[in-house]
């Protein structure tokens, strides 16, 4: 299982501020989470669509598309950021 | 190299005692105390289209955000030569004219305590996971990222991140 957190305009689209989901694949990276994600269509389609602009974090640390995501893996998805 | 992730408001002349007082006998070295103060504006931009701002939701990735924080002002202390650093960040429900975030450098001469303070707003903007949601007459919006933020970060880049003074 990896721990799935969603943030800001994404989390308020999908309506949920995180889930548990079971690996997709054992080989799994960023990329292909998104793209499990986006399979499920409708709002999902649409904020995980390749066109988006959507960062994402392994265990807190940004992380690329490649980046590799393991069993109990904490794995975020958020627009980039506005702070300061 | 404290940072703090709060709802509470700072006071900037506390915060600097603060930090000044942490540098131990270190503290009689320092020449130079920067500081940056980030507050609400009651206007903004975004997309194009300029609006009222009459209030602020600030949201943040909590763990994640700290270690942001504390990773940024570790690379700003490899790159100068700066005896500390705090930055301060309020999250929750902020008004126009509220303080939104502090940074403080402190070191022995302002070159390099300028340069810390900014390298480290100019990161945090681009890399700390914060996100603003701004209140209109239109209603809600979440603030779009800036190119003008990525550029301000990428000024920094290796190879181009002279020393003040060499």
């Amino acid at each position: 299982m990896v721990k799935l957190l969603y943030f800001a305009g994404l989390r308020e689209a999908l309506g949920i501020p995180g889930e548990s989901l079971a690996l997709p694949a054992p080989d799994c990276d960023v990329a292909a989470l998104r793209a499990h994600l986006a399979a499920r269509g409708g709002a999902w389609a649409e904020q995980f669509a390749a066109a988006r602009n959507l960062r994402a974090a392994v265990n807190q640390d940004m992380a690329a598309a490649a980046a590799p995501v393991r069993d109990g893996d904490e794995v975020a998805f958020f627009p980039p950021v506005t702070g300061g | 190299m404290p940072v703090r992730v709060q709802t509470a408001d700072f006071d900037l002349t506390a915060e600097v005692a603060g930090l000044r007082a942490a540098q131990g006998a270190r503290a009689a070295q320092i020449g130079a105390v920067a500081c940056f103060v980030g507050t609400v504006r009651d206007v903004n931009v975004d997309r194009g289209v300029a609006a009222a701002v009459s209030a602020m939701t600030l949201e943040h990735y909590p763990g994640m955000t700290e270690r942001s924080l504390e990773a940024i002002v570790a690379e700003a202390r490899g790159r100068w030569d700066i005896f500390d650093a705090l930055v301060v960040h309020r999250v929750g429900a902020l008004l126009p004219q509220d303080q939104i975030v502090l940074v403080v450098t402190v070191g022995a001469h302002r070159g390099e305590a300028f340069a810390a303070c900014e390298f480290i707003m100019d990161y945090l903007k681009t890399r700390a996971p914060f996100w603003k949601k701004e209140r209109t007459p239109d209603g809600e919006r979440w603030v779009d990222a800036r190119a003008s933020d990525d550029d301000a970060a990428g000024k920094w880049a290796a190879g181009d991140a002279a020393r003040p003074g060499t």
